[in-house]
């Protein structure tokens, strides 16, 4: 993905700007997640007032292991980029939306993001919907509450049904499942309100 | 292959030279808000220390956005604000508590607040 190497023109301004506004109270987090190139930056570029920052992570040794067991061999330390933006709301509010990874081999990192996070926004590509059951496993697994978003890729297959992709990905009935362009800001926003309001609605229980 | 933005080290040395994580009783997570305290630094306070110091003199910062403005591991980070808050030389605030988090009110001020965006 050219998103890995390239670092993406834009004219919001570096650092000054990074710093929290005095009135930050209240910090809360959703993940944006799914597999590789499904737009999770995009989504987090466009609706983001800083500039999108990324961490780069490192890997634990499991991750390396499992590097290993494929035949990558004295792979000492890798890391991982993680975007993250963020939107201050009223009332002191400041929501983080960290892009995350939906690989089993993440697990570990995914769930230290994951700590404590409102929930996660699922984005699917139609092309490829069974590229996103790894990382639908690791959300189910760490009790998370979320959403799905499919990205409108020009070329994605038209003809399923919403009971169809509902059945493709195994979800439940109260799982809300929305199509959203990550490109745009309103389509974003609508995607992440699909989630808010999801966990207005169904209280959900204290996840472990 | 390691490394891939711009031949950084992906260990910072001061990690590999003897760096200790001291046990700071305060705890420290991606979201935690370090704020200066206003404390006078030391003069040979560790060039790590004192470049995190440095960056929180402009402002508060979350962990995660020192950690990008750095370009250290969020981990380093951590290690990092632990001995700034043992020198007293910064303070820390926690997010939302995990057990708060669902509350339907502040559910619904995200919710209102992402609504306003939109009509901007
Ligand atoms: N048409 C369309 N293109 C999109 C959409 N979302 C993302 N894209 C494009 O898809 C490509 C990949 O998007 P990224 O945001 O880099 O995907 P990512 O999930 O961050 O990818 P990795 O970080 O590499 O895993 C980019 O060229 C985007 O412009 C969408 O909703 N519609
Ligand atoms: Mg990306």
């Amino acid at each position: 993905m050219a998103s890995a190497t390239s670092s993406t023109v834009d004219d919001r301004p570096a650092g000054a700007d990074v710093h929290l506004p005095d009135t930050a109270r209240d910090l809360v987090k959703i993940l944006v997640t799914g597999p590789f190139g499904v737009g999770k930056t995009t989504l987090i570029r466009s609706v983001s007032e800083i500039r999108p920052l990324h961490t780069e992570e490192l890997l634990t040794e499991a991750s390396a292991q499992v590097d290993d067991l494929a035949g990558v061999r004295e792979k000492s330390t890798t890391t991982v980029a993680i975007d993250f933006g963020r939107i201050s709301l009223p009332g002191g509010i400041v929501l983080y939306l960290f892009g995350t990874p939906g690989q089993e081999r993440f697990r570990e990192l995914w769930d230290d993001i994951a700590y404590g996070a409102l929930g996660a926004l699922v984005l699917v590509d139609a092309r490829r919907i069974d590229a996103s059951f790894d990382v639908l496993g690791l959300v189910e697994e760490s009790g998370l509450p979320y959403a799905v978003a499919f990205n409108t890729f020009p070329d994605a297959p038209r003809h399923h049904t919403p009971e169809q992709l509902r059945a493709a990905l195994d979800l439940e009935p109260t799982t809300p499942m929305v199509t959203c362009d990550a490109r745009e800001a309103d389509s974003s926003i609508d995607a992440l309100l699909a989630l808010v309001q999801h966990l207005i609605d169904h209280h959900p229980p204290e996840p472990r | 292959m390691t490394g891939r933005r711009g031949g950084r080290p992906l260990v910072p040395a001061y990690l590999s030279t003897g760096g200790v994580a001291r046990p700071s009783r305060t705890h420290l997570e991606r979201l935690s808000v370090l704020t200066c305290s206003g404390g006078r630094a030391p003069t040979d306070l560790p060039a790590a220390q004192a470049a995190l110091l440095e960056e929180l003199g402009h402002g508060s910062l979350t962990v995660v956005e020192a950690a990008a403005l750095l370009r250290l591991p969020v981990s380093a980070v951590l290690v990092l604000a632990a001995d700034l808050l043992d020198r007293d030389l910064v303070l820390a605030r926690a997010p939302i508590p995990p057990a708060r988090r669902f509350d339907p009110d502040l559910l619904k001020r995200v919710a209102d607040g992402l609504r306003d965006l939109k009509h901007r």
